[in-house]
């Protein structure tokens, strides 16, 4: 009944977010020249739990894929310092990396799961600079594989998942099959801290250059930013003396 | 010529690690240097002030830099540690010391004194039992050189140490004693054959506690509160005879040798706090406004801040310098002795203009500066004292003009 093929290879897709947002003068985005970037929080999530599946021994190997352009491949070092085992690179830049959305990505993803023969895909919930929360979701629908979501809690029984949702109502627990696509959700886990003999080890452990095209995946994208502005100003508030003032105000600015 | 013709051939033989591209740190360093900054940053920034009031050992974060493998950074693999160079680990005290500069001292003395001289002279059992258990953050080591009669002066060690059968029994007290009430063993070096002067000093090995070994009162310190400053008292102190490190008489040039190293670290942790009282100085001139602008744009702060800049800077890539000719096997006591110098100078320059820079601000808990100053004033004075770092510096100097 035993069997160690049900749960071979996951594949997690860190993306890499800016540390310091703002917005391009001419609005038409945000400025990402010289910016330090480093992996989403949600990611790092991600990465932690694929690395501790594999330290449970329920998986044998965990590919960290990356989408973008140089600078991704410290992403891809960092889930490798972090234990995964070794990593795809897919060169995208200029351009298309500037209109490389959840679409792309997914596209992307599911031709490298197929590619892999992954079972498990694991992302976080969203990336934190444009709070998509699209990517897992189409990459399952593409690949018609089940998902499990904002996942706090993951466990594999057999060749089934059980995922922990947090949904607006509370906990949803599902079971799903694999090959699934899971996301990660805020307390799913802890993410460590790469150890320094881990980091050495890093080095060592291989980084795959992969192109979309060889994929034979089409990058153009169906959005166009047509403005990026940064939120209005706080503008300061009010002290008023009492009560009546108060709903005076209201009534004036026609809250009430 | 002859010191222009070294320096040649210094460039020259480092290889991939010249001099030259110093600018750009080898990618596995890029990698630690950030995961140390983003554990300085999440762990140790936001309790950093709460450590320095309350005088608190940070037990639980050296407990995790020993599971990241910080506390024994030189030490190989096969004994627990992490198995990475000099550079390496200057990079991460720097960082760890820029969230905490108590902290950062705790890890220096384990990593390089008290680790230190076992790695380098300690037997293969020696290194088994005193440095395997001391990798993990479970327990910390000591370094107990400097007395109340001693502390520049190290040649006069008037800690006595005479063989009584299979023993040795030390008498004498060590003062100023880094981790003292934290730590699980010592490194003691004591006198064992008076007329031969410092060439009569042997290093020893103990453990703590240990029947003969008490400790004096915590010294209540200006600055890196958090760690805990003592003397080491020897009554009596018996020890087995496997416990001498190194050779009989060779206590001093053991200290020397240990502390030359050290030296880059106390560097790489005075580079830290600077750094850390710059970050504060600059943060501000950001956000204060006066004069109907912020400070920032005033010519006297950004003086102020150019120059701090500049401080911080040299004495970092000095201390690089320093690390890396180390890491090749080269002559490295001159420079080592200049990072260290250079650094402590710049953390004291410049956590006293940040305070300047803050003003009111600077002078109270609120705001970070006053720690940074309180803990930068003491990487001028231990681990040699700024003095002495001129001398062995002139040493060193003048060595080379010798036709």
């Amino acid at each position: 009944m035993h069997s160690n093929r049900y749960c071979n290879r996951i594949i997690v897709l860190p993306f890499s977010v800016l540390l310091e947002i703002r917005v391009k003068p001419d609005n038409s985005g945000v400025v990402t020249d010289g910016v330090k970037h480093s992996m989403n929080p949600f990611c790092e999530i991600a990465v932690e739990e694929a690395v501790k599946l594999k330290e449970k021994k329920l998986i044998k190997e965990v590919v960290a894929v990356s989408c973008g352009p140089q600078q991704s491949q410290e992403t891809i070092r960092t889930a490798l310092a972090m234990g995964a085992d070794r990593g795809i690179h897919v060169e995208v830049a200029g351009k298309d990396y500037e209109t490389l959305g959840p679409l792309q990505v997914s596209k992307i993803m599911a031709a490298l799961a197929k590619k892999e023969d992954a079972q498990l895909i694991i992302l976080g919930k969203q990336a934190i600079d444009d709070d998509c929360n699209q990517t897992g979701q189409m990459t399952a629908a593409l690949l018609d594989w089940p998902q499990g979501t904002f996942a706090s809690e993951v466990s594999l029984d057999g060749d089934k998942v059980k995922v922990v949702r947090e949904i607006d109502g509370g906990l949803e627990t599902i079971k799903i099959s694999t090959p699934a696509v899971l996301t990660a959700d805020l307390r799913l886990n802890t993410p460590r801290y790469a150890t320094l003999p881990n980091i050495m080890k890093a080095k060592k452990k291989k980084i795959a250059n992969v192109k979309p095209a060889d994929l034979g995946v089409d990058l153009t994208s169906r959005l166009e930013v047509l403005k990026v502005e940064e939120p209005p100003q706080r503008q300061a508030g009010v002290k008023v003396e009492t009560v009546e003032d108060l709903v005076g105000k209201l009534k004036e600015t026609g809250r009430i | 010529m002859k010191s222009l013709k070294n320096l040649m051939s210094t460039a020259i033989d480092f290889g991939c690690r010249s001099l030259t591209q110093l600018a750009e740190l080898p990618e596995t360093h890029q990698l630690l240097r950030q995961t140390c900054r983003d554990y300085a940053d999440r762990e140790l920034m936001p309790i950093a002030a709460k450590l320095d009031k309350e005088h608190v050992f940070p037990a639980k974060q050296i407990h995790e830099l020993g599971a990241m493998g910080v506390m024994a950074m030189e030490v190989p693999e096969e004994l627990g540690g992490a198995g990475m160079d000099y550079l390496a680990y200057s990079l991460a005290m720097e960082e760890i010391s820029r969230g905490c500069a108590s902290t950062g001292v705790v890890v220096s003395v384990n990593n390089s004194l008290y680790i230190g001289p076992i790695l380098k002279f300690g037997t293969v059992e020696q290194k088994k039992q005193w440095i395997a258990p001391f990798t993990t953050g479970e327990k910390v080591g000591c370094f107990a050189l400097s007395e109340p009669g001693n502390g520049s002066d190290a040649g006069a060690a008037s800690t006595l140490a005479r063989q009584e059968g299979d023993q040795w029994v030390l008498n004498g007290t060590k003062a100023w004693i880094t981790n003292s009430w934290d730590a699980s063993a010592t490194v003691v070096f004591a006198t064992t054959d008076k007329k031969l002067k410092h060439k009569g000093i042997s290093a020893f090995l103990v453990p703590m506690p240990h029947p003969g070994l008490s400790l004096g009162k915590k010294e209540d310190k200006l600055g890196i509160r958090a760690s805990s400053t003592a003397n080491i008292i020897l009554e009596d102190c018996r020890i087995p005879l496997e416990n001498m490190l190194g050779p009989r008489g060779a206590g001093f040039r053991i200290a020397m040798q240990t502390l030359d190293s050290g030296r880059i670290g106390i560097a790489a942790q005075a580079l830290g706090i600077a750094q850390a009282a710059l970050d504060c100085a600059a943060d501000y001139a950001h956000k204060r406004t006066a004069f109907g602008a912020p400070i920032g744009k005033l010519q006297a702060i950004q003086f102020k801040l150019a120059d701090m800049a500049v401080a911080v800077e040299s004495a970092r890539l000095l201390t690089w310098k320093a690390a890396i000719l180390k890491d090749s096997n080269k002559p490295f006591i001159k420079e080592a002795a200049m990072a260290k110098l250079a650094a402590s100078e710049a953390a004291t320059f410049c956590s006293h203009q940040a305070i300047q820079v803050l003003g009111g601000m600077g002078y109270v808990t609120d705001m970070p500066a006053e720690r940074h100053y309180r803990d930068a004033r003491i990487t001028e004075i231990y681990e040699g004292t700024s003095e002495i770092q001129r001398l062995v510096i002139a040493g060193q100097l003048l060595k080379e003009y010798q036709s």
